[in-house]
């Protein structure tokens, strides 16, 4: 299963709803380019709403890495929402959740910039 | 012995080779009894353990190949992934959960092996290369 993002502005603040897997290959790369193009258009502020993303590897674990330090090096903040239980579980086990801020209710996830 | 099965495949260094890799394991633990979350550690570790040897190991080398090896019987699941690259220590490799390397975008391959697999061994090969060797025992179908 590819990976299929949809891109949308809630209260300024950009929200990027991914379905898919996100492994080595065309899918790591799709989260790359897509952050790339919202960095380029000026966003300060991004959501990525991984309620569709039940399978992740360590690619594509790197490319959230690589999308959280790109941005933050830009002045902008990723946040993570609806983290999935089996991609929860990496985070854990790499100890990447003390560096992604998860959430679990888009308001929240919206207000808390 | 009665369930044993066993695999044995030559790849192609391709991320196809990854993914077919990862959906043929999952099939041969499915048909062996063991249960979604167990099928699921023993594809991600193979995806890991595939994935190095054709990403890190034979370099997308398309002249190089991968030897995937895997066998199940009533004590375990084990898989025996072999590359033709350069080979590395696997000690040189910096814990990715320490300090500034959680920022790495790279190096969390073989945490992840470790984390799904109860023994993994790395080795190098006679010649070239390095070998890898998965080993999961649990009970099929317990939690």
């Amino acid at each position: 299963m590819s990976l299929s993002t949809e891109v949308r502005e809630y209260s300024g603040v950009t929200i990027v709803d991914m379905t898919g897997r996100i492994t080595l290959g065309e899918e790591s790369g799709h989260v790359r380019d897509t952050v790339r193009g919202l960095l380029d258009g000026g966003a300060t502020k991004i959501v990525l709403n991984l309620a569709g993303v039940t399978y992740i590897d360590s690619s594509g674990l790197g490319e959230l890495v690589s999308a959280y330090t790109t941005s933050r090096n830009q002045g902008c903040e990723i946040k993570l929402l609806n983290v999935q239980a089996k991609v929860q579980d990496l985070l854990q086990i790499t100890k990447l959740h003390t560096v992604f801020h998860c959430l679990t209710d888009e308001t929240e996830a919206v207000t808390s910039f | 012995m009665t369930d044993c099965r066993k695999l044995r495949l030559s790849l192609e260094s391709t991320v196809d080779s990854i993914d077919a890799a990862e959906l043929i394991v999952q099939r041969l633990a499915e048909l062996n009894g063991f249960n979604e979350d167990q099928v699921h550690q023993i594809g991600m570790g193979v995806r890991e353990t595939v994935a190095n040897a054709v990403k890190h190991g034979n370099a997308f080398n398309l002249a190089k190949r991968v030897s995937f090896d895997a066998a199940v019987d009533e004590a375990a699941f084990e898989v025996t992934v072999t590359d033709q690259g350069a080979g590395f220590e696997p000690e040189d490799v910096a814990d990715p959960c320490e300090g500034d390397n959680l920022l790495r975008a790279s190096g969390r391959g073989l945490l992840m092996m470790k984390a799904f697999f109860d023994e993994v061994e790395v080795g190098r090969c006679a010649g070239t290369g390095t070998r890898v060797r998965l080993v999961k025992y649990c009970a099929k179908g317990a939690s």
